[in-house]
This record gives C-alpha cells, sequence and structure tokens, in this order.
C-alpha cells in the first residue's frame, strides 16, 4: 500500500507543477544522487527547505566550510567513480568552493557544484552576498551556467551532469538565483543527449593505431607511462591486458596510481620529481614511449628539452589540446582510453623485453640500497614517514584507500603505499592543493562505507581543513586519520634546505596538542614518538570500528629522495 | 618565429562565452590585437575573429584550448594570404577642411574614401581597407586635425575551408 502510495506521489511530482528548489532537488534524484555535500546560506535557503522534504532519499552532509563540502564531494568522486555534487550559497559560500573547483578541474573530476545567487532584480547591483561567481569560476570549470528562471532548472542539471562526467571529466557549476529557486515550473526530467559543440566520442583513427602498433612491435625498448585516464575510462583491464601482451614496463604518475596493482611485475613504479629511480632514469633510455591517459606534467617531465628525445612517442589521449601540448608525439591516438587499448593491443605482437625489465631492475636495487630501506627501517633514532607507510601496508594489506594531503608526507605515500584495487589513492595532483585530505577522505569514506580509508597529512595541511573534524564528529565517519608531524611545512623546508642555503623562513610550526583537539571531537586517537609503538597503534586503528586519530611524531629535517631538482632533466634524478 | 595570425571562432550563441574565449588568451598573455564577433550565415551560431601574432606552436595549443571549450563548436587558424578580410575605419573631421581648401579634398578622393555624413562643423568619412591603408590615410588627415578616429576589429572570409553549414550537419549528426 505504501509502496503504491510513494510512487503515485512520484508520478505526481514528475508531471506536477513545483518550485525550482523543488524542481532542483527532483532532478538530483533523477539523476540518482543521493548523497551531497554543503553549507546553507541566504541565497540557497528555498533549496535546503526542499532538501528537509527528501532526506531519506537525498542525503545532505552539512560540512564545517564550503571548502570541505567540495573536497568531500571531490573524494566521493575519485572513490565512486560517480559525480560529486556540492552546494553553497551566494558570495563567499561561492567563492569558498573556488579552490575545490580548480583543484577539480586540473585533476579531472566530475563534479557539479550547485550556488545560491541574489535575486535577479539585483544582480550586478553589489547586494547582500552578491558575487560574480559565474565570471570568477569561468577559467575554472569546464563549464558553467546561470539559471534565473525555474523552467531551466530540469535541463541545466541534466547538462551539468552530462558534461562533468563525459569526455575528459571536470567540474562544472549552476548559480542559481533565488527567485527561480521560488518560481513555480512545470517539471519533466530527461536526461541530457548530447550537443553539436561538444563531441564527446570519436571513432578510432585506424591509420593512428596501426603507426602506434607498428612502433610498439618494433620496439626494443619500449616503456609506458600511466596517468589517471586509465581510471576515468574504467580501463584497468583493457591497460593490463596491453601491457602484459606487449610485455611493456609501466610507470605510472600520482594520478594514475592504483589503476595497475602495486605488486604487478610489470609495474616498475612512480614518475616525477620524487618518483623512482628506474623509470626516471629509464624516460631517457627507452626508443618507444607509450603515454596512456597522462598530460605530461612538469612534475613528471622536468626539463622538457631535455626529455625522451631519443624516444618515438606514442601518445592515447581523449583530450585533443592535451596531444603535443607538452611533449610531440610521433603518434597520437585520439580517444578513450578503454577504446584505444582494446584496439591497440588486437594489433600487437606478444613480446617480452627481459633484458630490457632486467636493467630497470638493477636501478630499482640501487634506489632500495640508497634510499628505500632505510626510509623503511631508518638506523637513525627519528621515525621516518615511510616506516608509517610501511606498517599501514602490513595491515590493509593494500585493500585501504589512502586520501593525502600535499607535501612530503604525500609524495612518501605516493612511493610507498601499496594498492591492489584502482581508485585507492585520491590526492590533490596538479593543484596541491593542502588542505585536501582530510574532507576528501570524508567523501571517500562516504562513497565507500565498506573500505578502510586512510587519510595521511602532515600536520600544516591538517590545521587548514581541520574543522571538519566536526562533520566527522556529527556523522560518525569512521575515517583513520593519519598525521605525520614533523612540526615543519616538509617540503617547503626540503627546499629551503637544498636551495635556499637553509633559511627557514616561516616553515616552522608551533602546533597545539592535536590530541586534546581531537578528542573534543570524540574521536579516538593516540600520539607515537617511539618505534616500538608503531606497530601495536597501527593495528589498533587499523581495528578500530569508528574514527581514529594517530599522530607520528616523525624526524623534523627528513627529506624525501629520489629528487629531481626544478629545471634538471629526469636522468638526472638524485638518490640523495 | 611570431606571425600574425587571424583565428576565426565558432560558437553557440551564450551569455558570457566571449569571457572564455579570451580567458584562453590572457591566461597565456598573449595580446589580442583586435576581435569582431558577429552572428554568422547559421543561426545561432557566433563567429569571433580574432588577430594575434604568435608562434604557430602556441597557436595551435590556444586553438586547440577555444575548441575545448564545450560551447565552441569548431576554431580555425589562417595566415593573412588564406584569407579575405577587411577592416573599417571612421574619421571625424572640421568640415571647414573638406570647403575651405582643395587639398584634404583631393586626400579623401585619392584613397577612395566615401563621406558619411556632412554637418556643419563636422564630418564623417569612412574608409574601408587593410591596417595599412587606413592608416595611410589618418597620415593624411592628420595635419588637418582629425576630432575622432576609430577602426573596427578585422572581419575575414577564409579562402579554403568546409562550408560552416556542412561542418555544423555532421557534428549534429555524430550526436544523433
Amino acid at each position: 500500500m505504501k509502496t503504491i502510495e510513494l510512487e503515485k506521489e512520484n508520478l505526481l511530482t514528475k508531471t506536477n507543477t513545483m518550485s525550482g528548489a523543488q524542481a532542483l532537488v527532483q532532478a538530483l534524484i533523477d539523476e540518482n544522487v543521493n548523497l551531497i555535500f554543503g553549507y546553507p546560506g541566504g541565497a540557497i535557503m528555498p533549496v535546503y527547505d526542499a532538501l528537509y522534504d527528501v532526506e531519506d532519499q537525498l542525503n545532505h552532509i552539512l560540512t564545517r566550510h564550503e571548502q570541505g563540502a567540495i573536497h568531500a564531494a571531490q573524494g566521493y568522486a575519485r572513490a565512486t567513480g560517480k559525480v560529486g555534487v556540492c552546494m553553497a550559497t551566494s558570495g563567499p559560500g561561492a567563492t569558498n568552493l573556488i579552490t575545490g573547483i580548480a583543484d577539480a578541474q586540473i585533476d579531472s573530476t566530475p563534479l557539479v557544484c550547485i550556488t545560491g545567487q541574489v535575486h535577479s532584480h539585483l544582480l550586478g547591483t553589489d547586494a547582500f552576498q552578491e558575487t560574480d561567481v559565474i565570471g570568477i569560476s569561468m577559467p575554472v570549470t569546464k563549464w558553467n551556467y546561470q539559471v534565473t528562471r525555474a523552467e531551466e532548472i530540469p535541463e541545466a542539471i541534466a547538462k551539468a551532469f552530462y558534461i562533468a562526467r563525459s569526455g575528459r571529466p571536470g567540474p562544472v557549476l549552476i548559480d542559481i538565483t533565488k527567485d527561480a529557486q521560488f518560481e513555480k515550473l512545470k517539471y519533466s526530467y530527461q536526461p541530457f543527449k548530447g550537443m553539436r559543440s561538444y563531441q564527446t566520442k570519436n571513432n578510432l583513427n585506424q591509420d593512428q593505431l596501426r603507426n602506434a602498433a607498428d612502433l610498439i612491435n618494433s620496439a626494443e625498448k619500449p616503456m609506458v607511462l600511466f596517468g589517471q585516464g586509465v581510471i576515468l575510462s574504467e580501463a584497468e583491464k583493457e591497460f593490463k591486458t596491453f601491457i602484459e601482451k606487449a610485455g611493456i614496463p609501466a610507470a605510472w604518475t600520482i594520478m594514475g596510481l592504483s589503476a595497475l596493482e602495486s605488486d604487478h611485475f610489470l609495474n616498475v613504479g612512480m614518475l616525477g620529481m620524487h618518483g623512482n629511480y628506474a623509470p626516471n632514469k629509464m624516460t631517457n633510455e627507452c626508443d618507444v614511449l607509450i603515454a596512456v591517459g597522462m598530460r605530461f606534467d612538469d612534475r613528471v617531465t622536468g626539463d622538457l628539452s631535455r626529455y625522451a628525445k631519443q624516444a618515438k612517442v606514442v601518445h592515447l589521449e581523449i583530450d585533443p589540446a592535451e596531444i603535443d601540448k607538452n611533449v610531440k608525439a610521433d603518434v597520437a591516438v585520439l580517444g578513450d582510453a578503454k577504446e584505444s587499448l582494446s584496439a591497440l593491443t588486437e594489433l600487437l605482437q606478444e613480446n617480452e623485453h627481459l633484458s630490457w625489465l632486467q636493467e630497470f631492475r638493477k636501478l630499482e636495487h640501487e634506489e632500495h640500497e640508497t634510499v628505500i630501506s632505510e626510509e623503511l627501517r631508518p638506523s637513525v633514532e627519528a621515525l621516518s614517514m615511510g616506516e608509517v607507510l610501511h606498517e599501514i601496508n602490513k595491515n590493509t594489506k593494500g585493500e585501504a584507500i589512502v586520501v593525502t594531503d600535499v607535501g612530503q608526507h604525500q609524495m612518501v605515500a605516493c612511493r610507498y603505499a601499496k594498492f591492489k584495487r584502482s581508485k585507492s589513492m585520491i590526492t590533490s595532483g596538479g593543484l596541491g592543493t593542502m588542505g585536501f585530505c582530510l574532507p576528501a577522505a570524508i567523501g571517500a569514506k562516504m562513497g565507500q562505507p565498506d573500505k578502510e580509508v586512510i587519510a595521511v597529512i602532515g600536520d600544516g595541511g591538517f590545521q587548514m581543513t581541520i574543522q571538519e573534524l566536526g562533520t566527522i564528529f556529527q556523522k560518525k565517519t569512521a575515517v583513520k586519520i593519519v598525521v605525520l608531524n614533523n612540526e615543519f611545512l616538509g617540503m617547503v623546508r626540503q627546499w629551503q634546505e637544498l636551495f635556499f642555503d637553509k633559511r627557514y623562513a616561516s616553515t616552522t610550526m608551533a602546533n597545539p596538542d592535536f590530541q586534546s583537539i581531537v578528542k573534543g571531537y570524540g574521536i579516538a586517537a593516540k600520539k607515537v614518538t617511539k618505534r616500538e609503538d608503531l606497530e601495536s597503534a597501527v593495528s589498533e586503528m587499523t581495528n578500530h570500528k569508528g574514527a581514529y586519530f594517530l599522530e607520528v611524531k616523525v624526524g623534523k629535517e627528513n627529506n624525501v629522495f629520489p629528487m629531481v631538482p626544478t629545471g634538471a632533466s629526469v636522468s638526472e634524478i638524485r638518490l640523495k | 618565429m611570431k606571425k600574425r595570425y587571424t583565428i576565426s571562432v565558432f560558437t553557440e550563441n551564450r551569455v558570457g562565452l566571449l569571457n572564455r574565449v579570451t580567458i584562453i588568451f590572457t591566461r597565456r598573455k598573449i595580446n589580442i590585437e583586435s576581435m569582431a564577433v558577429s552572428d554568422s550565415e547559421v543561426e545561432n551560431v557566433h563567429r569571433y575573429t580574432i588577430v594575434i601574432t604568435e608562434t604557430e606552436d602556441m597557436l595551435k595549443k590556444v586553438v586547440l584550448q577555444l575548441e575545448k571549450q564545450v560551447e565552441i563548436i569548431r576554431a580555425f587558424y589562417h595566415e593573412d594570404e588564406q584569407i579575405v578580410y577587411q577592416e573599417l575605419a571612421l574619421y571625424k573631421v572640421p568640415t571647414d577642411i573638406l570647403v575651405a581648401g582643395k587639398e584634404a579634398e583631393k586626400i579623401v578622393r585619392s584613397h577612395y574614401a566615401r563621406v558619411l555624413s556632412v554637418e556643419s562643423n563636422f564630418t564623417v568619412i569612412e574608409k574601408t581597407g587593410h591596417k595599412d591603408e587606413t592608416h595611410a590615410l589618418f597620415n593624411d588627415l592628420k595635419p588637418f586635425g582629425i576630432l575622432e578616429f576609430v577602426r573596427s576589429g578585422r572581419i575575414a572570409i577564409s579562402k579554403p575551408m568546409k562550408t560552416l553549414t556542412s561542418i555544423i550537419e555532421e557534428l549534429e549528426n555524430n550526436i544523433k
């Protein structure tokens, strides 16, 4: 009886007159959204009022700051592959979203951001909490649109989701004036079908594929670089088949991390500034370089004029604007990674490059002897960040989702965390947003409640969005927070040590007692200062049912190595 | 090497799109030398004609980043030889320079300029042509006193190109 009534009501709402605010909420439900992150305020109040009626279908998570809301939506999107949704009021609410929007834009994260706006008759008058969020967000959104009439809402929302998730994903912002939220409309919802000015799919070019296959088949020292494109197009299986068939060592960008399991015999590690020794060195040794769903970021390439000049470059990429942007491709295969990879694999001969792979192993061994073994089992008293990650790996066995902030601990986490499953590493790659981790971990946990989510944060970044402990407290979110505390802004300090004569300008941190703060939020907490306590503390953390805070005092002036100094070539990577 | 290029951008007719177009240039600190926006032969499709001086390598990246914008349909770039282009200039001069002496009148005639409007105290002269031509008339009139001068952005039609209608038909078929 109740179901029939509910269905009837649903039918009614689909054809009936309702307010713009109700239409927005209904459109989100019609897009299968069940979780949004946000913060209310004057210009978005009608929408919050409409949310009040549908709490069972559309769960709104109140964060403690709009930046927290958007990073949570990002974490949710990255952990689930779905579109993350966040909401804020006009003016300061909207401007507080901007950092997260820029982060999502550069890291291709599908987001729909909804902002309230002042009454349409007040637009441009410097009304209370008015800001031109369309203008401000234009450089950092994939698309944005201002709604001033209620009847525009269903289509604007359908289009927003379509644009956010298709092609190369990205953030979309919909700004809705308050009068449009109140105004009545006749609601009907149709998923968006596509537009002539935005083509999301292209037919694979057979010549490009054949040329790519020819290069790969005749290569003696091929090497694959993979990025987040593999994850975004859900091409993990196709990717693995591709490298296995051709027997090609594969190295990852931090955005591509977890697309291929860490212990795969062809996984040769991390690229870039603090990446592994072998893949950086071998970039300048290989004869064919195959880039899959990555964009040759400057942190990956180092000095471009001395980057893989000896190699023929094959670039598999969905975004035409990325081809030849930084590194000139000899063969570009334009298309979705999943389709390109399976078509390309068909054309490949089975191969293995054992002696070439052996060269990677030699360099891996060298890095292990010089850097890794000391990092994971330090001979000095001070704890290292690497040994904490090592301990986490032992407990989670590569099954956890690891979320990081930005800085030394991020590089260490990317280098040492082990993964078995895709979408398990969530980090702010392109923008390098400190404060990203804690809220992103909340979003990831809410998107994947059955997975262990471990937030690895430095003492600096933790304090940038520390207020989100309130969200964890209120929603009883069982995230595990590991703060690697060196009482420094470690990465900047490392640069000051190496390039600015140890002039530690504004990088020392006098930190409060994090234990007391966290306990105030009702979160179980422990602080580790000695090596002998680390193992039991990490296992206590992973065995704990609810949220847990583990603070580890690590060496104050530890550095992350290897390192490609700015302006150097990747093959000039320093082991110390 | 930097050269002068004309970029033609075809877009949906949408508020704010001009801003999205210019952002692509300003973020790379590229100066837009001129820009003209109008409708095109296809209903609801606007065209932007943008002139910049840049290297071809940089230009290609900019054009791809323009096309990447969701509501931009296509973007093309051309060198001067590949297009037919024109600019329009208006000159406001005191009427008495045309009445009193024959010299200014001769200049107007020799530049094939048109007189658009004659008032008792000023006359508006129109000259269409390339920048060097409108500029030459400016220089010739300058000694007589120019009260106001304005020149439009370049508008251009490319010589070799598929018709816009056929491009749009193709794109529309792709989403059917």
